[in-house]
C-alpha cells in the first residue's frame, strides 16, 4: 500500500493535536482557587525588586510566611513580560509590575489586581539618550529605538511633550532590551530609550548625551508588587506575610552598615553588577525604604493624576483593549475611595491598608 | 479480515480524517474559550471566535489610527518583500557553489569541509554579530536569513550535481563538450527543480528567522506585531496572524510546487521528482 499524502498529514496533525489538547486543558484550569496556603510570586531583574530576590535567598520570606502559616514560593523570571503574561494567565498569585503595566496587562485582561506594595519610583532610570545631540527638541525625524509600548515609550511620549513634539515627529523602531546595547554600539541607532542598567551601559559609549531622564517626571513610573484581588481577598495572611517580609529586607538594606552593604552586594550579584554599580541604580530610584512614606505616596494627590496620564497614554495606543471605548474604561481605586475612571469595572486597586500595617509595627 | 496495515480509507472517509483533527482542535479550544469566558469576559487568553472574526476584519480593512496603513497588508508586504529577498539570495548563491562545488572536485576538496563547518554554526547564537555587523535595519534581517539557509541549499545542490549519473557526464564529453558546457547545458538544466525542492524545504527554516528578526527590531512585519502585542496578551491579534503566516507559507509552498510541474515537467513523471 501507498504511504499517501493524506496518511501523512494525519499523522502530522496528530502530533500537533496531543500537545494542543493537553495545553488548552491546563489552560482552562484556572489558578486562582481561593482559600489555600500555597502561594506563588514572581519576579525578574531590576534594581527595585532585587530585594524580593535577597529576601527568598536569606529566608526572610519563609520566616514571615511561617508566621502566618502559608507557604510562598518566589519565583525568578528571566523575561519581564512574560512574568506578567503567567501572572495574568492564573500561574503566579503576585507578580512585579510597573503601575503602567499592571494597568494594561493584567487589568486590562480582566484580572482584578491590587498593588500590595509600592515598592519604588524610577527617577532617572529611565532616560532618553541621544547620539551627537545634546538638546531634546533635536530628537525631531530620527529613528528611536525603544521597547515599544512599555514605559520606555512612555516616557518619549512625556519627553515629546515637554518639547512642544509628538510621536509623529520621530520613528518608534521596537527594539527587544536584550539586544539595545549591542545595537547602539553597532553604531546605527541615533537615539534609544530605555532603563538601567542599560542606560548606564549606553552613557558609557562616547558622543552620547543623557537629554531627558524619569527624575522629570518623578513619580509616574512606579514598581509595584501586584497580587490577584481575589486571591488577596481570601487570604489577607498572603498580604501580611508579603509586606512584612519586604519591609523587613528594606530596614536591612536601607543601612550603611556591614548587613546593609552585604545585602546590597548580595543584590548587586544577582543583577549582574557590583556593589558600586548597585548603589548607582539605588541612587535614581526613590525607594521607599519606610512603609510610612509608601503609604503617604499612596494616599497622596498625585497618584490618581498620574494613573489618569497613563491611561490615557495607553488608550491613544491601543493598550487597554479594542473594546475600550475611552481612557477610563478600566477603573482604578486609590485609598481612600478615590476613583479614576468607570468605579463598575475597577480592575486595578491601590491598597494602602497592608502598607499602613507595616508603618503601625501591626504585623 | 485485512490486516490493520493494509486497510486503506476511500476518498470520502480520507477527507474526513483528514479534516478531524482539525474540527477536534477547534471543538476543544471552543469549549476551554467558553470555560475562561465565563469566568471572566474580559480573559485575553483565549478569545471568542467572535472576537478573532471582528479583530481579523479590523487588522484587513480598518486603517490604523498611528500610522494611516492597514495593519495586516503592511505587515505582509514588508515580511513577504524581506522573507524574498532572503530566499533568492540564498537561492542564487546556493546554485551557483552547489554546482561549483559538486562539479569542480578540485574546489569541492578546497572549500566543502568548510561550507559543511559554517553549516553548523546557529544562525541565533551569532545574531549580535550580525547586528553589529549590519546595524539593526532591513540588511540583518536579510543577511539572518541568508546565513541561516544558504548553507543548506549549497550542500543540498553539491550532493545532487554529484548524485547526476555519470553515464550523462561521460556522454557529454564523448560528444566534445568542455567542463563549462558541460556545465551549463547538462547540469544546471538537471539541477533547477532540485534547486526549486531545496528551497521548498528551507522555507520553513526562512519564516522561522524572519520572525526572529522581527522580534528583536522593526517597525513593521508579520513576526514584529505577534511580539509587539504579545506585551498585553491580545491573542486576538496573534491567533490570526499565526493562521495568515501558516496560509503564506503553505500558499509559497504551493506555488512553487506548481511552478516546478509546469517548468519541468520531465522531473515530475515518476522517478525522484515529487
Amino acid at each position: 500500500m501507498t504511504f499517501t499524502p493524506s496518511n501523512r498529514s494525519k499523522t502530522r496533525a496528530g502530533r500537533v493535536l496531543v500537545p494542543a489538547l493537553l495545553l488548552l486543558a491546563t489552560l482552562s484550569i484556572s489558578g486562582n482557587a481561593l482559600a489555600k496556603d500555597q502561594f506563588r510570586i514572581a519576579w525578574s531583574i531590576y534594581v527595585g525588586w532585587m530585594p524580593w530576590d535577597y529576601a527568598a535567598q536569606t529566608g526572610i520570606v519563609k520566616k514571615w510566611a511561617d508566621k502566618y502559616g502559608i507557604e510562598i514560593e518566589v519565583v525568578q523570571i528571566n523575561d519581564y513580560v512574560e512574568s506578567i503574561n503567567q501572572y495574568t494567565a492564573g500561574a503566579f498569585d503576585g507578580c512585579v509590575m510597573t503601575n503602567m503595566d499592571a494597568l494594561t496587562i493584567p487589568a486590562a485582561g480582566g484580572v482584578d489586581s491590587t498593588a500590595l506594595i509600592v515598592g519604588d519610583f524610577s527617577n532617572g532610570n529611565d532616560a532618553v539618550i541621544l547620539r551627537d545631540k545634546t538638546e531634546l527638541a533635536e530628537i525631531a525625524g530620527q529613528e528611536v529605538n525603544l521597547v515599544e509600548l512599555s514605559v520606555s515609550h512612555y516616557l518619549l511620549a512625556r519627553a515629546l511633550a515637554s518639547v512642544g513634539l509628538s510621536e509623529r515627529d520621530v520613528t518608534v523602531v521596537n527594539t527587544s532590551d536584550a539586544d539595545m546595547v549591542s545595537a547602539f554600539a553597532s553604531g546605527g541607532p541615533t537615539a534609544v530609550v530605555t532603563w538601567n542598567p542599560l542606560v548606564s551601559e549606553i552613557l558609557a559609549m562616547p558622543k552620547t548625551t543623557k537629554v531627558f531622564d524619569s527624575s522629570r517626571i518623578p513619580g509616574e513610573i512606579i514598581d509595584l508588587m501586584v497580587v490577584n484581588t481575589e486571591t488577596l481577598e481570601a487570604n489577607p495572611a498572603l498580604g501580611k506575610a508579603l509586606v512584612g517580609a519586604w519591609y523587613e529586607t528594606m530596614a536591612i538594606m536601607s543601612k550603611d552598615d556591614e548587613a546593609g552593604r552585604a545585602a546590597r552586594t548580595a543584590m548587586g550579584k544577582a543583577s549582574g553588577t557590583d556593589l558600586a554599580g548597585y548603589d548607582a541604580q539605588l541612587a535614581s530610584t526613590k525607594m521607599f525604604f519606610e512603609p510610612a512614606d509608601a503609604v503617604a505616596f499612596a494616599k497622596g494627590d498625585q497618584l490618581p493624576l498620574t494613573m489618569e496620564e497613563v491611561a490615557s497614554f495607553s488608550f491613544d495606543h491601543g493598550l487597554l483593549g479594542e473594546g475600550a471605548p475611552n481612557p477610563g474604561f478600566i477603573g482604578v481605586a486609590f485609598p481612600g475611595e478615590r476613583y479614576f475612571g468607570d468605579d463598575g469595572n475597577l480592575k486595578l486597586r491601590f491598597d494602602a491598608s497592608y502598607m499602613q500595617m507595616a508603618a503601625d509595627g501591626a504585623l | 479480515m485485512k490486516r490493520l496495515i493494509n486497510q486503506c480509507p476511500g476518498p470520502v472517509s480520507t477527507a474526513a480524517l483528514a479534516l478531524l483533527p482539525f474540527v477536534v482542535l477547534v471543538l476543544v479550544y471552543l469549549l476551554a474559550s467558553d470555560a475562561r469566558l465565563a469566568e471572566n469576559p474580559n480573559d485575553k487568553l483565549l478569545p471568542s471566535f467572535t472576537t478573532l472574526a471582528e479583530s481579523f476584519v479590523r487588522l484587513t480593512s480598518v486603517p490604523s489610527q498611528r500610522t494611516g496603513e492597514i495593519l495586516l497588508w503592511q505587515d505582509t508586504g514588508a515580511s513577504l518583500r524581506r522573507l524574498a529577498q532572503g530566499v533568492g539570495i540564498s537561492a542564487a548563491i546556493g546554485l551557483v557553489l552547489g554546482i561549483v562545488l559538486g562539479a569542480i572536485p578540485l574546489i569541492r576538496s578546497g572549500f566543502a569541509p568548510f561550507v559543511a563547518v559554517l553549516s553548523l554554526i546557529p544562525p541565533m547564537a551569532v545574531l549580535p554579530v550580525l547586528f553589529i555587523v549590519f546595524g539593526l535595519g532591513e540588511v540583518s534581517k536579510v543577511v539572518l536569513i541568508v546565513v541561516g539557509i544558504t548553507p543548506f541549499i549549497v550542500r543540498d545542490l553539491q550532493q545532487r550535481v554529484q548524485e547526476l549519473p555519470r553515464e550523462l557526464i561521460i556522454k557529454a564529453q564523448t560528444l566534445g563538450a568542455n567542463s563549462w558546457q558541460i556545465i551549463l547545458r547538462v547540469i544546471l538544466p538537471q539541477i533547477l527543480p532540485r534547486l526549486i525542492d531545496a528551497v521548498r524545504l528551507s522555507l520553513g527554516t526562512a519564516w522561522l528567522f524572519l520572525i526572529s528578526a522581527e522580534a528583536i527590531a522593526a517597525t513593521e512585519g508579520l513576526g514584529y506585531r505577534i511580539f509587539l502585542v504579545r506585551r498585553y496578551l491580545a491573542m486576538d491579534v496573534i491567533l490570526p496572524y499565526v493562521v495568515w503566516i501558516t496560509i503564506l507559507a503553505y500558499l509559497t509552498d504551493f506555488l512553487l510546487k506548481q511552478i516546478s510541474r509546469r517548468v519541468f515537467p520531465w522531473y515530475h513523471t515518476g522517478g525522484p521528482g515529487r
